[in-house]
């Protein structure tokens, strides 16, 4: 048996439903059609009334959520593509995430954003929202790089009483293979070391997590072990588990696929040289996509965000200095 | 026990006693923000003072129609609504005057405040945020297995122009959730007039394109709006869907007390709409014979006594103290804590 990154998201939304009678799904798409890139398929039949098709609306999707999570209940929310979120930022920024802050209520709503990029999407169904949301306070942020990562931390966002941002990438849904569900799991907020070495550190999330690990890979032919940290989660942010890394290695390069200014790479990069300046070899470096909007053509999209071998070329770089 | 509560309690099906409990509930959200302004101007009130002068009529009938058990989100000009629905001079005054003991910890202030847990939501400045909040609000309870629960939220003239207003009352609609949704067009969203805020010939003619029922008052007859906004909640409660209302009326006063509203056309404050719905209300319980003149200046000297002995026990209460705070936006200190 193998499971796919999207299968992963689908079951552990199956097991929220079935054992918890206060989860429900509401989105667009999401009922009997089985959402648009099939997270929910199956989960209106099996959950009658359950798992509800919104109106195009995401700043009703959202209130209604909000409100929903006020009377106790557990939405799972899809957004659909990550990049419509902003038409419910009002609701998330200024609503779900101010509200324990302010009235001592909990807001526990899960967020779906299928983020990032596929060749053909374009401005408009591309992006990467996780350092947005994260700028936030109120908001718990999270990327999966990992079939096992996605089911499990689905299930712990459904756990935290607080509104989770859930950044699941879009390349990853039928890309990633793995050969079960996990049953035991790094909890969320925790980095995790994708791949050890000793030589130069790079840290990552989501899919950026898979180019790192082939550029990690095609490095090593060159005689330098490079350690490979996974965040698995935005906010928290790990900073423990990547100064330990930098530590050993004394040399930083962070990637991601959002765009540069204010982004999850600008964050860590602040807190290492606040925090581990003296455990620095090197000016710490980072790679992002380019400051434009994501393109639409396969050819430029590919060059927009980074690739392993740019990400290679980006470490060797470092390896240099 | 508050007065309000033991007020919603006594509540009997006679139309006059109910028209001067209605009454007493809207003089005394009066007399509490002629204080909050007089505090305000003495510059003792942390933040901005907005004032329901003119729309406590309408407010007034929202709350009083609700039950305990259904859910309400005022809006800034909804002291009467808050009051009939529960809230206290106590809490109101705590909140303003930024006391440690007031439901918002000083943590957000004045019009925000609320008791979520209660079913008194607490708004964001962000209008028609709420109309969404509480349809969502709604859905879990049917999903709970609750009927004849009701949801209301309030918004003016100008939140009728935002998308949250739209996609809210949309989505309600097609769950056919029992939402109902007050506008009081009082003229003037800000400095706005309705002339260059919407296009159409009435806003209760926007009930239509949502497929909601839609039900307009004239918002200075407290009677008419009592029975237009009773009618209203009761169908949504017998499970008639969203309903929206639309009462026409004038903001006495300025967007807030730092505005002292010179835009206003002084014509309006000589039309039908400009009359104060307080003086027209307590004319009718006067011409009824349901209390006299002396009466009416009784309940306010009452009111007044109250507001400002709570006034100054607020006055020396605690202000939140930042030694104190936990600087924590989220209630899951663990990941805060250990990772953040």
């Amino acid at each position: 048996m193998s499971v796919t990154y999207l299968e992963a998201i689908k079951a552990a939304q199956d097991k929220a439903l079935a054992d918890d009678h206060r989860v429900f799904i509401y989105g667009q798409d999401v009922g009997n059609f089985g959402g648009a890139f099939k997270a929910t398929e199956g989960l209106a039949q099996k959950y009658p009334g359950r798992v509800l098709d919104s109106p195009l609306s995401e700043d009703a999707i959202m209130g209604m959520a909000i409100g929903a999570a006020i009377e106790g209940a557990r939405p799972i929310v899809e957004m659909q593509f990550a990049d419509f979120s902003t038409c419910g930022l009002n609701q998330i920024i200024n609503h779900a995430a101010t509200l324990y802050y302010r009235t001592g209520v909990n807001c526990p709503i899960v967020v779906r954003l299928p983020s990032g990029g596929t060749p053909g999407g374009g401005p408009f169904h591309s992006q990467s929202m996780e350092a947005l949301y994260a700028h936030y306070p109120g908001l718990f942020v999270v990327t999966p790089a990992t079939v096992e990562d996605a089911y499990s931390m689905l299930l712990g966002a459904l756990e935290i009483e607080d509104p989770v941002i859930f950044c699941e990438h879009k390349f990853l849904y039928n890309h990633l293979k793995a050969d079960s569900l996990p049953t035991e799991s790094l909890p969320i907020g925790k980095a995790r070391i994708a791949r050890p070495g000793r030589d130069a550190t790079i840290v990552t999330h989501s899919a950026m997590l898979h180019e790192a690990l082939a550029a990690a890979e095609e490095i090593a032919a060159d005689g330098f072990q490079v350690e490979v940290v996974d965040l698995r989660s935005v906010k928290p942010l790990d900073t423990d588990t990547v100064l330990a890394s930098v530590a050993r290695t004394g040399r930083l390069l962070c990637v991601s696929e959002a765009f540069p200014w204010g982004s999850v790479c600008a964050e860590v990069i602040a807190r290492v040289t606040a925090e581990g300046f003296g455990l620095l070899d090197a000016a710490p470096q980072r790679l992002n996509a380019k400051d434009t909007p994501i393109p639409y053509h396969p050819a430029l999209w590919g060059t927009h965000r980074p690739t392993a071998s740019a990400v290679a070329s980006a470490a060797r770089q470092l390896l240099k200095g | 026990m508050s007065e309000v509560v033991k007020a919603r309690k006594s509540a009997g099906p006679d139309p006059g006693q109910q028209f001067v409990k209605a009454y007493r509930i809207m003089l005394s959200a009066r007399v509490l923000e002629e204080k909050l302004a007089a505090l305000y101007r003495a510059g003792k009130i942390k933040g901005g003072v907005f004032l329901g002068r003119g729309q406590e009529a309408l407010s007034v009938s929202v709350g009083i129609h609700l039950h305990q058990g259904d859910i309400f989100a005022p809006l800034i000009r909804d002291q009467a609504g808050r009051m009939a629905f529960g809230d206290t001079i106590l809490d109101t005054l705590r909140t303003y005057l930024g006391s440690s003991l007031g439901s918002m910890r000083g943590r957000d202030g004045n019009i925000h405040r609320g008791r979520p847990r209660e079913g008194y939501y607490a708004m964001i400045s962000h209008l028609g945020a709420m109309i969404p909040t509480v349809a969502g609000g709604l859905l879990a309870r049917r999903f709970r297995g609750e009927h004849g629960v009701v949801g209301a939220t309030c918004l003016g003239d100008g939140g009728t122009s935002t998308g949250a207003f739209h996609e809210g009352l949309n989505a309600a609609a097609v769950e056919r959730l029992p939402l109902v949704v007050v506008v009081a067009n009082n003229q003037y969203a800000y400095s706005t007039p309705n002339t260059r805020q919407f296009a159409c010939a009435d806003l209760v003619d926007k009930a239509i394109g949502y497929g909601v029922a839609g039900h307009k008052v004239d918002a200075t007859d407290l009677e008419a709006c009592l029975k237009t906004v009773g009618g209203a909640i009761a169908a949504a409660r017998a499970g008639g869907g969203p309903q929206l209302i639309v009462g026409d009326l004038l903001r006495l006063v300025g967007h807030g007390e730092h505005d002292p509203g010179k835009y206003i056309d002084p014509k309006l404050r000589k039309q039908h709409v400009g009359r104060d719905c307080l003086e027209v209300a307590g004319a009718v319980i006067v011409e009824k014979g349901w209390a006299t003149k002396e009466d009416l200046a009784q309940w306010r000297a009452e009111v007044k006594a109250e507001v400002n002995t709570t006034a100054n026990r607020v006055s020396r209460e605690p202000e939140p103290d930042p030694g104190e705070e936990d600087w924590c936006a989220v209630s899951n200190r663990e990941l805060e804590d250990n990772f953040a």
